[in-house]
């Protein structure tokens, strides 16, 4: 066995697989099917200050290789959060990452003071989320205002705290650069691809926002293209994800610079995908004699 | 575990009426009792989401669900071929219940009615009330009366059965039930849902929405519902696909 251990801000998973936020709840539907604990992490459903109640339905639509989803973070709010589903979680044996959304930078400081005061391994600053009207992507797509948001969540903030970036920009290893540069311990990325999809035959947008997030294999090259962006700008870890499928996709993306993964939509076709990615990672570090899952980080050679 | 994936050996897939499928799949291994109204959770290779089909039967170790072509996920599911191995998660949902000493109308439109077969064989002589566009869409009718069951019958147009609609159907009939089950199109429930109030007769309906985890992790599949005074969002999948009529807010 392999050592699959890695450590990203100074917390240390068993292994690199981490549920991917607003794939999996809060853990408990999934741990019906194996204990949390089989995963490194997981990064909990978007919560926000107060209670929301999302898009209406249709909130996803099926595409190539892909979903576009607009859920707009339904979620019960950082009191319930830290009241009736943080105790469970910790049990679980597993890291425990709370992704925060806010409507405003005092939104995320407020949600950062606290849950300071809880035991939640680290904190996952949501500034990416393209399917919500305020808030979300609006302070993700410059690097004033990464810089800016992550400074005053960071002054609150005395947990881990990783920064997650939108794909949607243009230059995102700058944009990583000014989480960097303001006290960022992390960044993860990639968030959802805006994308639309029309009914040809009501000339409707399948999803009821209209537009909405790209996921899935589709995606999968462009996350990698921009995990080795970022890998060559910052020196704080990257947790990579978008489009991960299998253990193959798992090496590639940390050859391209991830420390750790995150894995989503491939939940919806094969619940037991971060299981097998798992075991197949440590199959394929024994075959090829790496004694630690870490030796892969960033060891892409490019031309 | 209270969720489970298995391969299930798929006996046959008849089309038995135009673009409706009927799959059945040997169950008689699966420890996971199926309850009247649940759902399966079909893996279709290489497509990003399972198809969720309403269990059309589950007795005798045969789970059926029978299935619209509607698109291309369907389309793959309508050319797996007898003695493959297919993917399923299952029983997922909670379906309807049933009270003994109740007699039900059972109400299904189109592709709504495949699951108000198996509900049938729990109740004690049922009124099955199907409504189709035409004829050539009709399909059960014998598995209904074979189940012990009274089967009405209408279409649109009249080409099988009564013309009109199964809320023509339900009103003339009403008296001799004590609650209604329907499932079919929203404008098909909201009337029905509406019937049943207007007539004080308990009402469940089965909904349907795009839908991916089919656990209730997700959140996609979104359901606006009045519980104590206030609406709340809840998932077709995990709290329904049956909800009380009367706790459902009808959108669009």
């Amino acid at each position: 066995m392999a050592d699959l251990s890695v450590k990203v801000a100074g917390v240390t998973f068993a292994n690199p697989l981490i549920a991917a936020s607003g794939t999996f709840g809060f853990g408990r539907e999934f741990a019906e099917f194996y204990p949390l604990s089989k995963l490194g992490g997981v990064s909990c459903k978007g919560i926000t200050l107060k209670r929301r109640d999302g898009n209406p339905p249709p909130r996803i639509a099926e595409t190539p290789s892909g979903i576009l989803n607009a859920v707009g973070l339904q979620n019960p709010g950082v009191d319930v959060f830290i009241r009736e589903d943080l105790p469970w979680l910790k049990q679980q044996n597993t890291v425990v990452i709370a992704n925060i959304a806010g409507n405003t930078v005092e939104d995320y400081c407020q949600m950062a003071e606290k849950l300071s005061e809880t035991d939640v391994d680290m904190l996952e600053l949501n500034i990416s989320c393209p399917n919500v009207k305020s808030g979300g992507v609006q302070f993700g797509t410059s690097c004033e205002s990464v810089g800016n948001i992550t400074k005053e969540v960071r002054a609150h903030c005395r947990k881990p705290l990783v920064v997650k970036l939108s794909p949607n920009v243009t230059d995102i290893a700058s944009i990583a650069q000014a989480a960097e540069a303001e006290g960022a311990d992390a960044v993860s990325m990639i968030n959802t691809l805006t994308g639309m999809k029309i009914d040809i035959h009501t000339r409707r947008p399948v999803i009821r926002n209209n537009t909405g997030g790209l996921s899935g294999a589709a995606v999968f090259p462009v996350a990698v293209r921009m995990v080795w962006q970022v890998a060559n700008a910052v020196k704080i870890p990257i947790i990579g994800m978008g489009g991960i499928t299998t253990w193959e996709d798992a090496v590639e993306m940390m050859m391209a610079g991830a420390t750790a993964l995150q894995i989503g939509t491939v939940l919806f076709s094969d619940p037991y995908a971060p299981v097998k990615i798992t075991e197949g990672l440590n199959r394929f570090l024994e075959e090829n004699h790496i004694s630690s899952v870490t030796e892969l980080t960033g060891t892409v050679i490019p031309w | 575990m209270k969720y489970d994936i298995r391969k299930l050996r798929l006996l046959s897939n008849a089309e038995i009426a135009q673009g409706i499928f009927d799959m059945r799949l040997d169950y008689s291994d699966n420890p996971l009792p199926v309850a009247c109204g649940q759902f399966a959770h079909v893996y279709v290779p290489g497509k990003s989401l399972r198809r969720p089909i309403s269990v059309c039967d589950a007795r005798d170790g045969v789970l059926r669900l029978v299935y619209q072509v509607k698109g291309e996920g369907t389309r793959i599911m309508s050319q797996m071929q007898p003695g493959a191995m297919v993917d399923v998660l299952a029983p997922l949902g909670n379906g309807f219940s049933i009270d003994s000493g109740k007699r039900y109308a059972l109400i299904g439109g189109g592709i709504g009615v495949p699951p108000m077969l198996y509900t049938a064989a729990q109740c004690d002589h049922p009124l099955v009330i199907s409504g189709f566009r035409n004829a050539s869409l009709v399909i059960l009718q014998d598995d209904f009366r074979r189940a012990g069951a009274e089967t009405l019958l209408c279409t649109d147009d009249g080409s099988a059965g009564q013309k009109g609609f199964v809320t023509d159907l339900l009103r003339e009939n009403i008296s001799a039930v004590d609650a209604v089950c329907a499932c079919g199109p929203t404008p098909m429930l909201r009337a029905v849902a509406a019937v049943c109030a207007e007539l004080g007769k308990p009402c469940q309906i089965s909904l349907e929405e795009r839908m991916a985890c089919g656990i209730g992790a997700c959140l996609v599949c979104a359901v606006r519902v009045r519980k104590d005074g206030e609406e709340i969002m809840q998932h077709v999948c995990k709290n329904g696909p049956v909800f009380n009529a009367e706790e459902v807010v009808f959108h669009g």
